[in-house]
């Protein structure tokens, strides 16, 4: 550990409130319909994507309206990625945008890539470099990233609108929302951030892989593409798919130290920026703050303890002689599967950045993390990603967990809970309950499934490469954490864990594996819109209550007491569903420091 | 229903011209006008012939050869061995060989598996084989990490500046140069932490070895 270290995690956090700050004010004028700087720029063409969609925006939706046609949106989006990553060398694909002839990933994979895709999540068991076109990669993908964010912001402003609706049924019109978002928020930020980080290093060409002939007289094949594009808007939807298969590892993705903190800003600032908007939304900025704080509380916990554990070394590297600790010259620690150029600090804290958020980008092999800095990534998704989260999904399940936290808070105290104003009944905390327990449900279900199975095991990367035949922490961390990672629609990876066999570069002969494709098809599928439909819900439920005004024994949930009531809330629910599963993996990784 | 399919067709068309072919592109009209060099990837050309990019790690090694004169190959792969002359990057396990950049792999080495501690002790004795005849008393526990460790993308362009500190010795003798000014090279092109406290130092390797070749009066 060193002083600049530390120094990185604490101005990481204090820059990144002081841009959430007048984003979130901005995106709450956004989406009360007042006028922002951006509107005499953008209006014109609002409108006219209006008339194209033929959209009436005044038309006020319920939430089933809302949901009816976030589903239908979301399917077409679906088909159409199927059908382009399908057809990667048919004829209408120019040789420019598929230089190197690249045929399609067989259907299971793919199956697998465009639920990733449609669902924020950005698993893959494809190699970026190996298996996609240009062309794929462009309209298929990236068109994915832009418009999976997009969706998870508009139910969080729709949950917003229903918890601050003045008795009416309406929570928004779904095709405004998703218009807004991303003509004023998305956007203009995606394409200064894609700039800029061109202006760092990061490539953007359509040229073929290069070949170059080193000095020593080997030769070498290098990747290209247009990555810049997609690396802004993988990075702000909190998507996390990389271009290249090491994602924000590679230098050609985050060349350097700068840009690997302008990520991981990127990352986190509009899931922040929510919490903010969705403070003023309701009247009173505090609500805001208080939320905030929770999440930044157990963020700073994380990021601590994985920089704690990474810079001590691994069992692995004690065993064969290697010593850890700071020298001058060499910042030490755990530097397997790490950058130079990041060093511990900047991996710990970018791990955590990625994992609490939905993002799942990794600038480092998490499957090479320390037991205890590897289960910080588990935790953080044991707390089904309520730690900013993803864009919007962060802040939709939060709401999820204070609605609990609030039913618990005033059955202690003995009264109906009220929030804003609003008393909860059966119904509310009904759903909101389901809508929390579904995607620990879901990661379970499969992770017992695919331990349980011989079919599980085939993709085990440890069963093949150890000599224990794969039953070591290690092979089950790696199917805990795909089937965690998938339904938290995560993306990052112990990347050992695979569905997809490639023999050679371009899918000639590749083949996949059905059972993991499928089953983490459909974890991201239902983890992803069951938990939609239930906050929605929520939203409608809400939206209808007469607000009542705060009297003497009303709980407050803008104040440090609930701030600590929230966090006991989400770490019991967390460690109550996961403890013994971690129990097996990293924990017992963590504290033996025995090799398998 | 009917509106939101026709809706969601049409939407879905829009957003795929608007965002898939409209930003990219551009992107890259803007990107190749404003910094044509970085959007190629930094591309370093020796009298003529690329030899690299500054951003991508490679194998510092020469090919083995056979008795009949030609490379040694195992499983299709050439086998190298480090070419003393130069400074040598990370270990690298992509697969067709190290430092393959048209496919980047993590190694996915757990922290408490025998495999991985085979790897670390296999790279730790061809280190020192390679650097303890010119830095004598060096051992497995003052080895820098990195120079044992595979890196997140196996195509790490940088070292640090301990394990560049050793390797000097053998590059100096071997080219006949004084330590002070193989030091002073990589001094030149250790790049800081980002914006002062991000990140940590580390030593290009290619343009270190590039401006040796440069001051051993090559032609290039």
């Amino acid at each position: 550990m060193s002083l600049t270290g530390w120094l990185t995690i604490v101005l990481f956090a204090v820059i990144l409130t002081a841009l959430a700050l007048p984003l979130g004010r901005y995106m709450a004028k956004v989406y009360t319909g007042e006028r922002v700087f951006l509107t005499p720029l953008f209006g014109w063409l609002e409108r006219f994507l209006y008339k194209v969609l033929r959209v009436d925006p005044q038309r006020e939706q319920d939430w089933k309206s809302y949901a009816k046609s976030l589903l239908i949106f979301s399917l077409a989006g679906w088909l159409l990625l199927y059908l382009i990553l399908r057809t990667q060398n048919a004829f209408y694909v120019p040789h420019a945008l598929n230089p190197l002839g690249y045929h399609s990933a067989p259907w299971n994979v793919t199956f697998n890539t465009v639920s990733s895709f449609m669902t924020n999540t950005n698993w893959q068991y494809y190699s970026g470099e190996t298996t996609m076109s240009y062309l794929s990669q462009m309209i298929g993908l990236t068109v994915q990233n832009w418009l999976s964010a997009g969706i998870g912001i508009v139910v969080a402003v729709a949950l917003i609108r229903g918890i601050v609706g003045r008795s009416g049924k309406s929570i928004g019109n779904f095709w405004q929302d998703l218009v807004r978002t991303i003509l004023y928020g998305l956007a203009p930020l995606s394409v200064l951030t894609a700039i800029v980080l061109v202006s760092q290093g990061v490539i953007q060409n359509f040229s073929t892989y290069l070949t170059a002939h080193t000095l020593t007289g080997l030769t070498q094949s290098i990747a290209m593409g247009p990555i810049a594009s997609q690396e802004a808007i993988k990075l702000l939807g909190t998507n996390g798919g990389g271009f290249l298969n090491t994602n924000s590892a590679h230098p050609f993705e985050n060349p350097t130290a700068f840009t690997n903190f302008f990520e991981m800003l990127l990352v986190l600032v509009i899931p922040a920026a929510l919490v903010f908007a969705y403070g003023r939304m309701t009247g009173n900025r505090r609500q805001g703050y208080a939320i905030f704080a929770t999440m930044m509380v157990m963020f700073l916990g994380a990021v601590t303890v994985a920089y704690i554990a990474e810079a001590h070394g691994s069992p692995a590297q004690h065993a064969a002689g290697l010593h850890t600790h700071v020298i001058a010259g060499s910042g030490g620690g755990n530097m397997e599967g790490k950058e130079q150029r990041f060093g511990i600090a900047g991996s710990a804290l970018f791990d955590v950045v990625t994992t609490v958020t939905s993002c799942g980008a990794v600038n480092s092999a998490l499957e090479s993390f320390t037991g205890i800095g590897g289960a910080v990534p588990f935790a953080n998704l044991s707390a089904s990603e309520v730690i900013f989260g993803g864009v919007g999904t962060g802040l939709y399940s939060m709401l999820l967990y204070v609605l609990l936290a609030v039913f618990i808070g005033g059955l202690m105290v003995g009264r109906t809970p009220e929030w804003l104003g609003k008393k909860l009944e059966a119904r509310e905390i009904k759903l909101a309950g389901l809508g929390i327990l579904i995607t620990p449900l879901a990661a379970l279900f499969c992770t017992a499934l695919a331990t349980a199975s011989s079919a599980g095991r085939k993709s085990i990367a440890e069963v093949a490469l150890s000599k224990s035949g794969g039953n070591t922490p290690q092979g089950f961390s790696e199917t805990f954490y795909a089937y965690l990672s998938q339904a938290n629609n995560n993306g990052s990876a112990f990347a050992g864990y695979t569905g997809f066999i490639q023999p050679s570069a371009g899918n000639v002969g590749s083949h996949g594996i059905t059972f993991a494709d499928l089953l983490g098809g459909f974890d991201m599928l239902f983890a992803r819109y069951a938990p939609i439909l239930f906050a929605l819900a929520v939203a409608g439920a809400l939206a209808g209550k007469r607000v009542t005004p705060a009297g003497l024994g009303t709980m407050r949930t803008d104040n440090p007491t609930f701030v600590v009531l929230l966090i006991g809330v989400i770490v019991l629910v967390g460690a109550l569903t996961f403890f013994p599963a971690l129990l097996l993996g990293p924990i017992v990784q963590g504290l033996t420091g025995h090799l398998y | 229903m009917r509106r939101d399919i026709l809706t969601s067709l049409i939407g879905i068309v829009v957003f795929t011209i608007l965002l898939g072919l409209v930003y990219p592109l551009v992107i890259t009209g803007v990107s190749q006008v404003a910094f044509p060099g970085n959007a190629d990837g930094q591309r370093v050309y020796v009298k003529g012939q690329l030899v690299g990019s500054k951003l991508i790690g490679q194998n510092w090694g020469t090919p083995v050869l056979e008795k009949n004169g030609k490379p040694k190959e195992v499983k299709g792969v050439i086998v190298t061995e480090a070419d003393p002359r130069y400074f040598q990057t990370r270990p690298s396990a992509t697969e067709g060989g190290a430092y393959n950049a048209a496919a980047s792999t993590f190694s996915n080495r757990g922290p408490n598996s025998t495999r991985t501690e085979e790897a670390d002790a296999e790279n730790i004795k061809a280190y020192l084989e390679l650097e303890r005849p010119y830095n004598p008393g060096l051992n497995a526990a003052s080895v820098p990490v990195d120079a044992v460790n595979t890196s997140g993308s196996n195509l790490d362009p940088e070292i640090s500046e301990a394990n560049a500190h050793i390797q000097a010795h053998r590059v100096a003798a071997k080219r006949g140069l004084s330590l002070a000014t193989v030091n002073g090279l990589i001094g030149k092109y250790t790049s800081g932490r980002g914006v002062g406290f991000s990140g940590e130092p580390g030593v290009n390797v290619l343009e270190l070895n590039l401006a040796l070749d440069r001051l051993a009066g090559g032609a290039h």
